[in-house]
């Protein structure tokens, strides 16, 4: 009866995977690739539980009277360490974001690459000077 | 309607308003707006996670996710002080490429996989019956999801603990209570004469 | 602190239960869905609540910077030392069979109960580090801004509306 839904969820999967790349390869705002990414991890999670469900199944909970086929615990476990690790690596690079903030004064990509640039020619500047 | 069939029905709504919000995320300009949509992509995924049967993950990630995902980005926010981004000035043709190059080796290589929910697919059939039928006599816990995790899998635990571990030292080290940077720099370009109390 | 009697009195009622709640999610983890990472989290999201509500200045003397740094620590210490009393009691590492020689099985109950609680405390430990950082970084910067008004134009400016 719910054969119906098919490979939907697989498909769903591969839109989010394509646009979590796109926001995090197009927008130069170093947020929005943080929420890009976050993104990109999200729609992997939803590969692996979705391959994990069963039709008529129930949660991994073992119980007195239990008539229903289980649905695979590993990919639950898989998932968990990932979203643990997904969060550990988002605060790391939101305290990055914070950092470079404070030191170029701006979170767009390319003002950082032209503040870089300029840097680079003061250093090239300075040592000719001396030299 | 069974309820196998109002599970298929409530999957594709719940998908639907991700692909909704997910759309948002990627028009939306207003940085604080694209938190909020984060927080409710979070959320709406922990539905689905529940719908699937995955309550521990549901709960984790609803918990992270739409928890302390939200309150770390909200407080970058407020610490960045910027308020939208920058329109791209030229429609970009590689990122577009890239996403269409992986969707397309995505979806042929999906061709193979058998539908969702079959309970004889290769994943359901050989490690997992393990697991079910040893986890009342080795370890006797309910939750077969802890047992695993903590148990028979134990060892990738004590590794996941330490990336936790080593993300908390990390942002330490990088927004450890000192003087801002920035600070400083702007008092020294002002010429200020004082001496330096820190 | 924000001077708003609602959310004020809001938390005040709602903190308690919610660790409490997170206290059951630690323990109850073998029997339903929980376990050391969701508790760990809950634990934060009270302790984040009563910082934003009350001041970081207040949650910061209920829950001082050093405890907190400590307990990232000592949760992955338990985690480990647990495998270690494994290997000292003759098996291999983190093999919790050996934790109780007469029933291996209650030996596993021990060590899934140890190893989730050490996970639970670095958890909740690191997320309150983590918002620490961010919250100290704010208000250091706002110091210092007030600061620098202050030089500018000689006079005391209030600083309107900020929480503290």
């Amino acid at each position: 009866m719910m054969e119906w839904l098919g490979q939907f969820n697989y498909y769903v999967f591969a839109i989010l995977m394509m646009a979590g790349i796109y926001v995090a390869m197009s927008r130069g705002n170093l947020v929005k690739k943080v929420v890009g990414l976050n993104i990109f991890q999200a729609s992997v999670f939803l590969l692996y539980i979705s391959s994990g469900k069963i039709w008529g199944g129930t949660a991994p909970i073992l119980g007195d009277g239990l008539t229903q086929p289980i649905s695979n615990p590993l990919p639950h476990v898989l998932i968990l360490t990932a979203i643990v690790v997904g969060v550990a690596t988002t605060s790391i690079g939101l305290a990055l974001i914070v950092r470079i903030k404070e030191a170029y004064g701006t979170v767009e990509e390319d003002e950082i690459a032209e503040a870089e640039a300029l840097y680079e020619e003061e250093l090239i500047r300075a040592e000719e000077a001396e030299a | 309607m069974s309820v196998g069939e109002w599970e298929a029905l409530i999957n594709v709504v719940l998908l639907g308003l991700l692909l909704v919000v997910t759309f948002g995320i990627i028009r939306l300009r207003n940085l604080f707006g694209v938190v909020m949509l984060a927080g409710i992509y979070s959320l709406l995924m922990a539905m689905v996670f529940t719908l699937l049967d995955a309550v521990d993950v549901a709960f984790t990630e609803a918990a992270v996710g739409a928890g302390v995902s939200t309150i770390l980005s909200l407080g970058t926010l407020a610490l960045i002080d910027s308020r939208r981004e920058k329109i791209p000035f030229r429609f970009q043709f590689t990122p577009m490429l890239v996403a269409l190059v992986t969707g397309a080796v995505l979806l042929w290589g999906m061709q193979d996989m058998p539908a969702v929910g079959t309970a004889d697919a290769p994943n359901q059939v050989h490690v997992a019956p393990y697991y079910i039928e040893r986890t009342p006599v080795e370890i006797d816990v309910p939750n077969i999801v802890t047992a695993v995790l903590a148990s028979y899998r134990g060892f990738d635990t004590l590794g996941e603990v330490t990336v936790i571990f080593t993300a908390g030292i990390g942002v330490m080290m990088l927004l450890s209570s000192m003087p801002v940077i920035g600070a400083r720099r702007r008092r020294r370009r002002n010429g200020d004469d004082q001496e330096n109390d820190t | 602190m924000i001077e708003h009697l609602v959310p004020r009195i809001l938390a005040k009622l709602l903190i308690p239960f919610i660790l409490l709640f997170g206290l059951y999610v630690q323990f109850h983890g073998d029997f339903g869905p929980g376990g050391g990472f969701q508790a760990g989290v809950i634990f934060a999201a009270g302790i984040i609540l009563y910082a934003l509500i009350y001041g970081l200045d207040r949650a910061r003397r209920v829950i001082t910077p050093g405890l907190v740094a400590f307990l990232v620590a000592l949760g992955l210490l338990i985690y480990a030392g647990v495998g270690v009393a494994t290997l000292l009691l003759g098996a291999e590492f983190l093999n919790y069979g050996a934790l109780d020689s007469h029933d291996p099985v209650h030996g596993q109950h021990l060590g899934i109960l140890i190893i989730e609680f050490g996970v639970g405390t670095t958890v909740a430990a690191v997320m309150i580090t983590i918002f620490y950082q961010f919250a100290g970084r704010l208000q250091i910067t706002r110091e210092l801004e007030s600061d620098e008004t202050d030089d500018e134009d000689g006079e005391e400016e209030e600083m309107t509306g900020s929480p503290q």
